[in-house]
């Protein structure tokens, strides 16, 4: 009788929207598994999960995790590794001053461990060099709601979508990159059917399918929309000319701007290359229907003018004074699961902590003595990309880099990866040893992962959930804060980092939330200062503040109109569009937009490990609308390759009407560790956001060709495979067996890496090799097994097409193949021919089972009956005494 | 009144001609048959699986003198017919008797070729081709140990396992260093004859063979490289010769063997020919399959139907037990031919595949026949197998519609 377990509450590992899980254990061959089930009563998923969140027991498995800490590839003890890097960073520190070292972090850290990163680096190593990956995801919409309320708030709660009676989704494939919300969105929609739902996003995505309007507008263009929205929001006399005086300021300046250009809608419909009647349909629309919610992604943000977009969207909510009100407001939706929780502890390099900045000199003092800091850092440090641009000149010499892949998903990815090769000391903490970035890194510290370790993260709609450990870590692996302590106290900072556990640096940030406050800062979760490690460890979902005025949270901000700037108005923002920095050129005369894809998330680590997530979508590609597909010579299923001075993309076409004529998509998704070259953030300019550092990574131009090879082909192996050598690959995690699309440039008789694995047996003992060869096609066919179990395939040609995969990879799970399969192996599918059976007649080749159904079906009585139906014994005769034998007993059974 | 139409030789072909022109001419014609042998008609096919005492005499026996007394032909056993006269249209017996014709059908078969060695007379030298030489090996290996096969072709195998079977040591000696290389590749025959070497069977391959030794009798092989073989029995299956003295002796048109057109006709109006000794388009024959389509076409023909003979590929198969084999049409590569090759070697399963111009010229399949039929079809029909040509090799049963690049 196993010991029962109860599930485990936590919260989903990936996107932004942050549902609940329950992981229930189950007991299965003396070994416990995690099924990961939704949270019924968590506020953001209510029970629902998506297939992501669902798989999430599948990817914990320590294969391909760090497990030990590493100076310049040797494994250490973590005394050495924390002396290594604390002297490192001292040393750095000494000769060139605090500015001379940073750390990159990641909106996947918890709260705590980004607090303490936080704390170290502006309050006792004296830089406000702190910056992290939701520099690529948020930070315009940051700035945005900054420059509108005073404040980085969310006004908004899940349930004003479900409230609303239309919404507007800008720059948001939500249905891929937000599955739960989106489902929200769908159940809502059903209810109620009246509900309005616009998409707007130059490409047709699978956020459509819900939309009963979708405007394709001109990529960049939604700050003009939007301003085109306010002009038309004034004339129609829509705007609540009482909110408007009362609660904002900059409305008639906003208005003026927005009318000079785009105060017509044909104006607007010219600028955003949209339909004018749709125009009106959705201006129409805004009018009619007051619950409006607008939820805005990535095509608003990652923008050089995404401050200004998410503005001109805010100035429309603004102006009908549709904010913390049910069902209405603009709404950010973040892409990680803690960037919020990143935000609250100002991991940001323009941020301080707990929303104060570093504009404020009474903010700087407030925050130095509330963490008696001994060297506090008076200003912004660097942005993601000036950070890493500060690496490349040499200015930075030591860096930090927690949790997180910039070699892969920073733009000028591979600009990215030459500064850190080249730079002095590079820290990398992680709980995966073979990525991109741990590739470049002199010193590896083992992180310890999802499930593995507790902390807080903080959803979208601002909601705090707890993550909580249910399994142990690798041994040696480690939580970031513990990390970070330990240096810190290397660094002679002990009594300011004495934490022992999470909840002790949780206190801390709560109380510096509220410390001088006094209702002046929106982030105040000082309610919970006070909690005790038990509260901390049972501690339910809620949405900040948290605080005397609301101590159960607060679903909905600014419901009496009071904003966070000095005189409590909310700022209207004069919008002047901007199209995007870099635009096409004869040389590069497309666009490229780079993106989510369903299954996937982020740079792989975790989802790539989980063969059900990589059965959606398993090979890098490129979407094109079908004229330019005709144009630049590519078709549906070929190779192609997208390039700029930056870099280079090959991956396979998709040929989608959806895709706007000029614009590529391809998926942020891939790595050096699952493709050859399809790191998309190579492609990517590191033109950025003047206000929020943000980069342009949804606007690149780019060439497009058919990237020609002469043959295709693709491996199953149990093992994984060194391809390293291959002009064009892709490994895929398949459920028993690696799968690697293969493709090369020189022919078959030529290429070296196929030689090396067409001798792969050359060895292994006791392997068997089954092979196939067409030679005037240039098609090969190989397969390995060991007794009797298939161990690798591999198919190849230069001129035929391949089968499917997914019956030779059935294959693997079996212990050993039947004659049938093995004798179809290389085929690559079963035949629908029925098996015949052992041959009798080998005249005609007719087998027993053959024989035995003619007999029945035909009712076949005597020898020279199956002769005509099989032909079966009229050559040589020589089977004729079998036949009789077969008839007698086929017969005598029919008897019976 | 009905023609007297005379068949010399009762042989599977023969008798296959005789059902069918019984069938298409019920009536038209009296029939009388001489068979040299003392039978009716049997399977000679099958005299190897009774030398490998997998079967008997008696269930070979397709056609015994009940069969031609039922249907009313006149059947002479053990005479043989010497003469002919083609103007009289009589034919002469050994006893002088005379029968007239008013069409006469030869099908005097063929028999086994000799090597021209010296001591290919001695006792203990036989052939291997009617239930005589079966009865004489059979007895033979009862009191003999060692025999050698000169010939490891398909009717030599069959004999030496035949043989093997009858628990004599035996040694096969073939000129070309590829078993059965009128049917297999080196690849092929090096897989038979591993198959054959397990069962117990010895091999001397690429060897001539220089003499036979003996006083007498036989008492080894002597080949042309030096080796020496004691043996106590030698069967020769170096390829048959069409039998056609009779023919030759009567003026018929010969080359190889009696020359015919698509009717079967001879250069003599009434006289056709069927079988092993007929020689049609430049081919002589040895396999069964066309000899059949022959008869039919003769019993048409004298049925007074249109009907021709045409050139149609042909399978092999070797019969002994626990070997799978098939082979068909012209596996030779050419320059303008290409070959799609299968192997399995460690389960001694192989098939090769020989295209030109997209259709299938020859195939092997070794090990493993599975879908060899539909591949013969496509070979006969001479279809283009392009389209199809990616699974082509594992037979019927795939889809047609496949995907470049893309997968399922």
């Amino acid at each position: 009788m196993s010991e029962q377990i109860s599930p485990i509450k936590t919260t989903c590992p990936y996107c932004g929207v942050g549902c609940g899980i329950e992981m229930q254990p189950k007991t299965q061959k003396n070994e416990i598994v995690w099924q990961a089930l939704g949270d019924k009563v968590h506020p953001a998923n209510y029970g629902k999960l998506c297939v992501k969140g669902s798989s999430v027991g599948e990817t914990l498995s320590f294969s391909g995790r760090m497990l030990a800490p590493q100076v310049h590839g040797k494994a250490v003890d973590w005394e050495e590794a924390i002396t290594f890097v604390a002297d490192g960073f001292r040393k750095v520190i000494a000769e060139h001053g605090p500015d001379a070292v940073a750390f990159y972090v990641s909106g996947q850290l918890l709260t705590e461990d980004y607090y303490v990163a936080n704390k170290l680096l502006k309050g006792f190593i004296g830089t406000a060099n702190i910056d992290t990956n939701s520099r690529l995801c948020m930070a315009s919409a940051v700035v945005g709601y900054k420059r509108a309320f005073g404040a980085d708030a969310v006004p908004c709660s899940y349930e004003d979508l479900e409230l609303a009676d239309l919404v507007v989704l800008v720059g948001s494939n939500a249905a891929w990159a937000h599955p739960i919300v989106y489902q929200r969105l769908v159940a809502a929609k059903k209810e109620r059917p009246q509900m309005k739902v616009v998409v707007i996003d130059p490409r047709r995505t699978a956020t459509c399918d819900l939309a009963d309007l979708h405007l394709p507008l001109k990529p960049g263009t939604d700050a003009a929309l939007f301003n085109g929205l306010l002009s038309y929001l004034v004339a129609s006399g829509s705007v609540d000319s009482d909110f408007i005086a009362e609660h904002t300021e900059g409305f008639k300046e906003a208005c003026e701007m927005a009318q000079a250009e785009l105060g017509t809608l044909s104006a607007v419909a010219a600028t955003c290359e949209l339909d004018e009647a749709d125009l009106l349909t959705f201006f129409q629309w805004t009018v009619q229907l007051d619950r409006m919610v607008t939820l805005y992604s990535q095509g608003v943000n990652q923008s050089s003018s995404g401050v200004d977009k998410s503005n001109a969207i805010i100035n429309c909510h603004l102006a009908t004074g549709r904010i913390g009100r049910p069902g209405m407001g603009p709404f950010s939706i973040t892409g990680q699961p803690n960037a919020m929780g990143g935000r609250e502890v100002g991991g940001l390099a323009n941020q301080l902590a707990a929303h104060m900045d570093f504009s404020s000199a009474e903010d700087i003092d407030r925050v130095a003595r509330f963490w008696q800091a001994r060297n506090m850092a008076q200003q912004n440090g660097l942005k993601a990309v000036d950070m890493f641009q500060a690496v490349a000149e040499g200015k930075i010499k030591a860096i930090w880099i927690i949790n997180t892949n910039p070699v892969v998903s920073m733009p000028e990815a591979d600009k990215v990866k030459a500064a850190l090769q080249a730079c002095g000391l590079v820290v990398v903490s992680d709980c995966m040893q073979n990525t991109d970035t741990t590739e470049v890194a002199d010193v590896l510290l083992p992180a310890l992962t999802w499930g593995e370790t507790d902390g807080m993260v903080t959803n979208s709609d601002r909601t705090i959930s707890r993550q909580r450990r249910f399994i142990d870590g690798p041994e040696l692996a480690r939580s970031d804060w513990w990390m970070l302590t330990q240096v810190a106290k290397k660094l002679g900072f002990a009594d300011a980092f004495d934490y022992q556990t999470p909840a002790d640096i949780f206190r801390e940030h709560a109380e510096l939330s509220g410390f001088e406050n006094d209702g002046k800062r929106d982030f105040d979760i000082s309610a919970l200062a006070m909690i005790s490690n038990e509260e901390y460890g049972a501690f339910s979902p809620m949405a900040w503040p948290i605080n005397e005025r609301f101590p159960k949270g607060c679903k909905r901000m600014f419901a009496d109109g009071q904003f966070y700037t000095p005189n409590r108005k909310a700022r209207f923002i004069a919008i002047q569009p901007r199209l995007p920095q870099n635009p096409t050129s004869e040389t590069y005369p497309l666009i490229l937009n780079t993106g989510r894809i369903r299954d996937q998330w982020h740079t792989m680590t975790r989802t790539a490990k989980t063969a059900k997530l990589m059965a959606h979508i398993d090979e890098p590609f490129i979407q094109v609308h079908p004229l330019d597909a005709e144009k630049y010579g590519v078709t549906e299923g070929c190779l192609a390759r997208v390039h700029n001075d930056l870099g280079a993309f090959v991956g396979r076409v998709v040929v989608d009407a959806g895709q706007r004529q000029g614009s590529l998509f391809v998926p942020m998704h891939w790595t050096a560790q699952y493709a050859s070259q399809a790191r998309a953030d190579v492609l990517v300019n590191a033109t950025t956001d003047p206000l929020s550092g943000q980069p342009e990574s949804k606007h690149s131009p780019v060439a497009l060709e058919a990237y020609d090879v002469q043959w295709q082909g693709f491996a199953l192996s149990r093992a994984e495979l060194e391809t390293s050598d291959f002009d064009y690959w892709i490994k895929i995690k398949g459920k028993s067996y690696f799968h690697y699309e293969l493709a090369g440039k020189n022919l078959l008789k030529n290429d070296q890496a196929w030689s090396k694995l067409a001798n792969f047996d050359q060895n292994l003992e006791g392997l068997e090799k089954v092979e196939y060869q067409d030679e005037a096609t240039g098609t090969r066919r190989v397969a390995w097994l060991k007794d009797g179990q298939l161990e690798l395939v591999v198919f190849v040609s230069e001129q035929q097409a391949l089968p499917g995969r997914h019956w030779l990879g059935g294959l693997f799970s079996k212990q050993t193949l039947e004659a049938r399969e093995r004798f179809y192996l290389l085929a690559g599918q079963a035949s629908g021919a029925k098996d015949e059976g052992r041959t009798i007649c080998s005249c005609f080749s007719v087998g027993l089972n053959t024989l035995v159904e003619a007999i029945h079906s035909q009712r076949l009585s005597n020898v020279e009956a199956i002769g005509q139906a099989l032909k079966a014994g009229t050559n040589c005769g020589s089977c004729i005494p079998e036949l009789t034998e077969i008839l007698d007993q086929e017969l005598h059974v029919e008897l019976h | 009144m009905s023609q007297k139409l005379v068949l010399i030789g009762s042989g599977m072909v023969g008798a296959r001609f005789l059902e069918r022109l019984l069938q298409q001419a019920p009536g038209q014609y009296d029939i009388r048959v001489f068979n040299k042998e003392p039978y009716g008609g049997y399977n000679r096919i099958m005299l190897s699986p009774v030398l490998a005492g997998e079967t008997q005499l008696s269930d070979i026996m397709t056609h015994g003198p009940e069969w031609f007394h039922a249907h009313q032909i006149q059947l002479h056993t053990n005479c043989e017919i010497v003469e002919i006269d083609t103007e009289a249209q009589q034919v002469y017996t050994t006893d002088g008797e005379s029968y007239p014709y008013d069409k006469l059908v030869m099908a005097t078969g063929s028999e086994a070729a000799i090597l021209p060695v010296p001591g290919a007379e001695l006792n203990g030298v036989t052939g291997f081709r009617s239930i005589s030489d079966v009865n004489r090996l059979m007895s033979l290996s009862q009191s003999h140990r060692r025999a050698v096969v000169i010939g490891g072709g398909l009717l030599g195998l069959e004999a030496a396992n035949g043989l093997l079977q009858q628990g004599m040591d035996v040694t096969v000696v073939h000129r070309n260093p590829v078993l059965m290389n009128t049917q297999l590749d080196e690849v092929a025959g090096q897989l038979l004859l591993e198959s054959l070497q397990d069962k117990g069977l010895c091999f001397e391959l690429g060897a001539n063979t220089r003499c036979i030794l003996g006083h007498k009798s036989v008492s080894g092989v002597l080949l042309e490289n030096g080796r020496l073989l004691p043996a106590d029995l030698v069967v020769m299956a170096v390829g048959i010769r069409p039998n056609i003295r009779l023919g030759q002796k009567i003026g018929l048109q010969s080359q190889r063997a009696l020359v015919v057109n698509e009717q079967l006709q001879t250069s003599s109006p009434n006289i056709y020919a069927l079988g092993e000794c007929v020689e049609f388009s430049g081919q002589t024959f040895g396999l069964v399959a066309p000899l059949y389509e022959q008869a039919e076409v003769l019993a048409a023909h004298l049925a007074g139907k249109k009907a021709a003979y045409r050139l149609s590929e042909t399978a092999t198969k070797l019969k002994v037990s626990g070997i799978e084999l098939f082979s068909a049409g012209n596996f030779q590569e050419t320059e303008q031919t290409e070959s799609i090759v299968f192997k399995d070697l460690s389960r001694q399963v192989y098939r090769k595949i020989v295209l030109l111009n997209n259709r299938i010229q020859g195939l092997i399949a070794y090990g493993n026949v599975t879908g060899s039929k539909w591949l013969f079809e496509q070979l006969e029909q001479k279809k283009d197998v392009g389209p199809f040509r990616s699974t082509l090799a594992f037979g019927e049963g795939f889809a047609a519609v496949e995907t470049i690049g893309a997968k399922a």
